[in-house]
């Protein structure tokens, strides 16, 4: 690793990109869900998810362990069991339904028109095959080319992914790179075939800092080059601050909070992203209380009647009657913006946060 | 690479001979008269001190011990009765009891002991894996659960019953007997199928048990899912991506497991009445013929080393993030 | 003046808390070849210096392999260094024996990452604490049980809840359980380490403002370790950064964070996402660092930053920059061109 540059430091400035109404959507998932049934009762990991996203978009799912943001994502390429999964629903990649989708059809879908990368690279590659032979079988799974062509290609991808010498790298195993370079050759892998989706589950989760924001930046950069849908299943509201364009909170297997993400980051309309965000602990501003959320994430066997979150909400007193124990709220828009939608009762959420949970975000 | 095997050869040889050391001095030492023995019922005490003098009986332990080395290495010369017999290296002694060299009677025996091992572990690794491995890929299934009932069944049954059982029951497989494999290769499967089959079926429970796991665990990595995901059909998953990270333990448990089963054919010799080694060793043993004890040690210490040292090559083969060293 | 107490614990008067001096681990590694030639050693750590005062809490931040878990157990005594002083209130118990260890093995708690495998799934939360209790001779009047659903109660578990096996509890729980434990020795000082990486973001901060109330109520002193540098910054006093093994910069917080002077803090800091910017904070200096972090095995000569610092000139290859302070800025640092950043690092505040 000495035949690096040493770069000067550069400032970075994100632009985020205009939300451009009316413009097709290449992933269309309507009414998701996907339960297990299991000894102790069905777990019901994911209950009516529905979302858009047009290409060369990325879309931040956030949620804590047990949201069913990764349970959803695995969907949409087909990933779960058949025999011990119910799903229903409707999920369409480029106008293919997936749910329900033949075995054989499944097979040209996965890693041509969708392609996932997956949190921890060093388990998620094989570690018996070469980087090398790994990315082939991708490519040759969709393209039927000569081993020597599909090398070639290999190689060239690694080179894309910022992977120095990638013809010598391309015949290492796994355990010969580093924590970084391994989620660079499972990005390489994952687009090696150009799919014009891509799923990125925690992609940075289990790398240091400074390694994270270089696959962010080569996640970005990739995303313009290729022109694909990103999908960035996230629990760190920092990194959907520096990659995402519109983000969609989940909990308790349902959509809490849904829209473009300086507003929803800006200004949440859900108790829960207020939640959120007191939480976190921040490098910049003034140093202040966490104010955390109250109790657990819910049991997916066992679901809170009405909102998942009022067991939890520090607001449900706000709401008329017992709305919030008995009605579940629907995701709509609510206040006049109709680019963002929330699922909560409470009236002008966007008064209270701006009065009360503003002043004590640090 | 080589120096590692080179250190791992020296080392094997360092345990053989302390092995032997450790034998000799438990066997040769105990309280018993190997000199009467070979002499017999009508002994005279001329004849008994010719033995004992001719056998190095009368010379101190440390010297026997050098002795015998020193005939596994350059040979050694016997004195008996006045003639002189010398003996080839590797010279593991002459029998008591047939006084023949030890090395002969080896060297007949452990080709039986060889053969019904490498077919035996043939059969029980073929199906063992098979069954395991189609046991885990239909997980929870009437089938799984049938394998995998069935296999605790043969792993619960002692060993002699299956033997005895297959012995008296299948009596239209070929008679059970050992001919060379150079000599007739028919004969030779054919006369030890017998024995096979006892051996493979009832280790083959054993090891479709071991591979249903080690397959459960593969399919459950997360590289499997990765390879799922890439859009490669679901058998090339199973059979390229899992059955290849599941049979690495599998074949390191295999291979010291082979090793053990050549040194422990006693039974299905026995049973099956084929000249191997465990044969030969038992009866030695009946019979107090030490030099015969001392050279199935030498063969069984030599075979596990030699094994575990096998293993340890195989296994980085098979998984390139083991290196030597 | 060095007095002994009735535990068998020495104390100098006047003396830090804690005090590690020039400390060192280094592992060693099998080399290959006949003779086992080349052996090679891992500098886990090398030539660590830090104090703790009582009560205080001082973070230890940086990337995997920089060694920060190596001088947990350093300073628990999990591990023998290699070479230093590793000083608990004036004497040096670095390479003390078991048997005398065991009253500082008391008073120096340690807290560890994974709430799951820290704790024995075949006990009871009560028989884990008090167990604890037992083993350090902390029984009081009360009696055992009492004690115990009190510690349950401090760190805002339910005390009926003593005859429950850790399973029976969420994560969080989990790691308030070893919290307890590590509260039932009385200790004066908690290493924590990674204490709340493994819990979701809201559960973290249950925990961070859990510890955050001990530390204030009981006044037990902190090394705190973490990855997180938003979850240090909350936490601490003073901030250290590791760098392969070494020590880069340490100062007090708000110092560190606001006018780094070190390279790789500079670095660090500048990678964290920030979710500042969606509020209209401007964007930061943004410092994207090439490569990895060398192997410990083999780290560069002189400078162990300068493989990867656009600063690096010759002298750093060859001359080892002392931890010192500079003429400006409040941190001590290891640098020859250590200078608070151009712009800023860190967004403004809002």
């Amino acid at each position: 690793m000495t035949d690096q540059t040493v770069r000067a430091p550069q400032t970075v400035t994100r632009t985020p990109r205009a939300r451009a109404e009316g413009e097709e959507a290449y992933l269309e998932v309507t009414d998701l869900h996907v339960q297990f049934p299991t000894a102790d009762g069905k777990v019901q990991a994911v209950q009516g998810l529905s979302y858009a996203l047009p290409l060369r978009r990325t879309l931040a799912i956030v949620g804590e362990s047990g949201s069913g943001k990764s349970v959803s994502s695995m969907a949409i390429l087909g990933l779960h069991d058949r025999k011990s999964t119910w799903i229903s629903g409707s999920i369409k990649v480029g106008g293919k339904e997936v749910v329900g989708m033949s075995e054989k059809d499944l097979m040209s879908y996965r890693g041509a028109d969708a392609a996932m990368i997956f949190q921890d690279p060093q388990s998620s590659l094989h570690p018996f095959f070469t980087i090398g032979a790994q990315i082939t079988e991708s490519y040759r799974a969709h393209h039927n080319v000569s081993k020597r062509a599909a090398k070639a290609r290999a190689v060239d991808m690694l080179g894309r992914v910022g992977i120095p010498n990638p013809s010598r790298r391309v015949d290492q195993y796994p355990h010969e790179f580093s924590g970084g370079m391994r989620q660079r050759a499972m990005i390489a892998m994952a687009l090696v075939n150009d799919p014009k989706l891509l799923i990125a589950d925690e992609p940075t989760t289990a790398l240091d800092v400074t390694v994270q924001a270089q696959i962010l930046d080569l996640i970005a950069d990739l995303q313009r080059d290729f022109g694909s849908a990103v999908v960035f299943i996230t629990h760190d509201l920092g990194v959907v601050a520096e990659i995402a364009d519109d983000i969609l909170v989940m909990y308790g297997g349902n959509a809490v909070e849904h829209g473009p993400v300086e507003k929803i980051l800006g200004s949440p309309l859900h108790p829960y992203s207020w939640g959120l965000l007191e939480s976190i602990p921040a490098v910049s501003g003034t140093p202040g209380p966490l104010h955390p959320i109250p109790g657990s994430p819910p049991s997916l066997l066992a679901m809170p009647s009405g909102c998942a979150f009022h067991p939890r909400c520090e607001f449900r007193d706000r709401v008329g009657g017992d709305l919030c124990r008995t009605l579940k709220p629907e995701l709509i828009p609510r206040t006049a913006d109709q680019g963002r939608t929330s699922r909560c009762h409470l009236k002008e959420p966007d008064k209270v946060f701006e009065t009360e949970v503003l002043p004590r975000l640090p | 690479m080589l120096f590692y095997i080179l250190r791992r050869v020296i080392s094997a040889i360092s345990v053989v001979i302390v092995t032997v050391v450790c034998s000799f001095l438990l066997f040769f030492a105990a309280p018993h008269d190997p000199a009467g023995v070979i002499c017999g019922p009508k002994c005279t005490p001329e004849r008994l001190k010719d033995i004992t003098n001719s056998l190095n009986l009368d010379q101190p332990m440390v010297e026997q011990i050098g002795l015998y080395f020193k005939g596994i290495a350059v040979g050694r010369d016997y004195t008996a009765g006045g003639v002189t017999r010398h003996c080839d290296a590797p010279c593991l002694g002459y029998s008591y009891i047939l006084g023949v060299p030890v090395t002969d009677l080896l060297a007949r025996a452990v080709p039986v002991t060889l053969s019904i091992v490498i077919g035996g572990a043939t059969i029980y690794l073929i199906f063992g894996v098979l069954i395991g491995t189609i046991a885990a890929r239909v997980r929870g299934t009437t089938l799984d659960k049938a394998a995998v009932g069935t296999s605790l069944v043969i792993g619960s049954v002692p060993y002699f019953i299956v033997a005895l059982v297959i012995a008296l029951y299948a009596t239209f497989l070929p008679r059970s007997q050992y001919t060379s494999f150079f000599e007739n290769p028919i004969q030779w499967a054919g006369g030890l199928l017998a024995a096979w089959l006892c051996l493979g079926l009832t280790n083959s429970a054993q090891y479709t048990r071991y591979s249903r796991a080690s397959m459960i665990e593969a399919l459950g990595q997360d590289f499997t899912r990765t390879a799922r995901s890439k859009g490669i059909s679901e058998r090339r998953v199973v059979y390229r991506h899992g059955l290849r990270a599941a049979m690495t333990p599998v074949i390191t448990i295999f291979g010291v497991d082979v090793a053990y089963q050549l040194v422990n054919t006693i039974f299905t010799e026995r049973i099956f009445q084929l000249p191997g080694l465990g044969t030969r060793i038992i009866n030695a043993f009946n019979q107090y013929d030490l030099p015969v004890l001392m050279g199935g040690v030498i063969v069984g210490a030599t075979v596990l080393v030699v094994m575990n040292l096998l293993v340890d090559i195989l296994y980085t083969v098979l998984d390139p993030r083991v290196r030597l060293g | 003046m060095t007095t002994t107490d009735k535990s068998g614990i020495k104390r100098v008067a006047g003396a830090p808390l804690l005090e590690l001096n020039d400390v060192k681990m280094h592992f060693r590694t099998k080399g290959e070849g006949l003779l086992a030639r080349g052996t090679k050693w891992v500098q886990a750590v090398d030539g660590v210096s830090l104090t703790v005062q009582p009560g205080e809490t001082l973070g230890l931040v940086g990337e995997s392999g920089c060694g920060k878990s190596t001088t947990a157990r350093l300073i628990t005594r999990l591990l023998e260094p290699t070479a230093g002083e590793i000083k608990y209130e004036g004497v040096d118990i670095a390479h003390m024996s078991e048997r005398k260890l065991r009253p500082y093995r008391r008073e120096i708690q340690l807290i560890f990452q994974d709430p799951y495998s820290s704790l024995n799934p075949r006990h009871t939360v009560g028989t884990i604490v008090g167990t604890a209790l037992r083993t350090h001779g902390m029984v009081p009047k009360g009696g055992e049980l009492k004690r115990v659903q009190e510690l349950l109660e401090v760190v805002g578990l339910n005390p009926e809840h003593y005859n429950r096996y850790p399973h029976e509890f969420s994560g969080g729980q989990r790691q308030r359980i070893g919290i307890a434990r590590a509260l039932a020795a009385r200790p004066k000082i908690i290493v924590a380490d990674e204490p709340v990486s493994a819990l979701d973001v809201s559960i973290q901060a249950q925990v961070m403002n859990l510890l955050e109330n001990l530390r204030k109520e009981l006044g037990i002193a902190f090394v705190f370790i973490a990855h997180d540098l938003g979850v240090v910054r909350h936490f601490c006093d003073r901030v250290a950064v590791m760098y392969l093994g070494r020590m880069v910069e340490e100062g007090p917080r708000d110092a560190l964070y606001e006018t780094p002077q070190h390279p790789y803090t500079q670095a660090l800091l500048s990678a964290v996402p920030d979710i500042g910017v969606v509020r209209g904070v401007p964007p930061k200096h943004r410092i994207r660092l090439v490569g990895d972090v060398p192997s410990p095995v083999d780290p560069p000569s002189g400078c162990r930053f300068r493989t990867r610092c656009w600063k690096a000139e010759e002298i750093c290859a060859t001359s080892d920059p002392a931890l010192e302070r500079k003429p400006v800025g409040d941190t001590v640092v290891a640098c020859h061109f250590a200078e608070p950043p151009v712009e800023s690092i860190v967004a403004e505040a809002v």
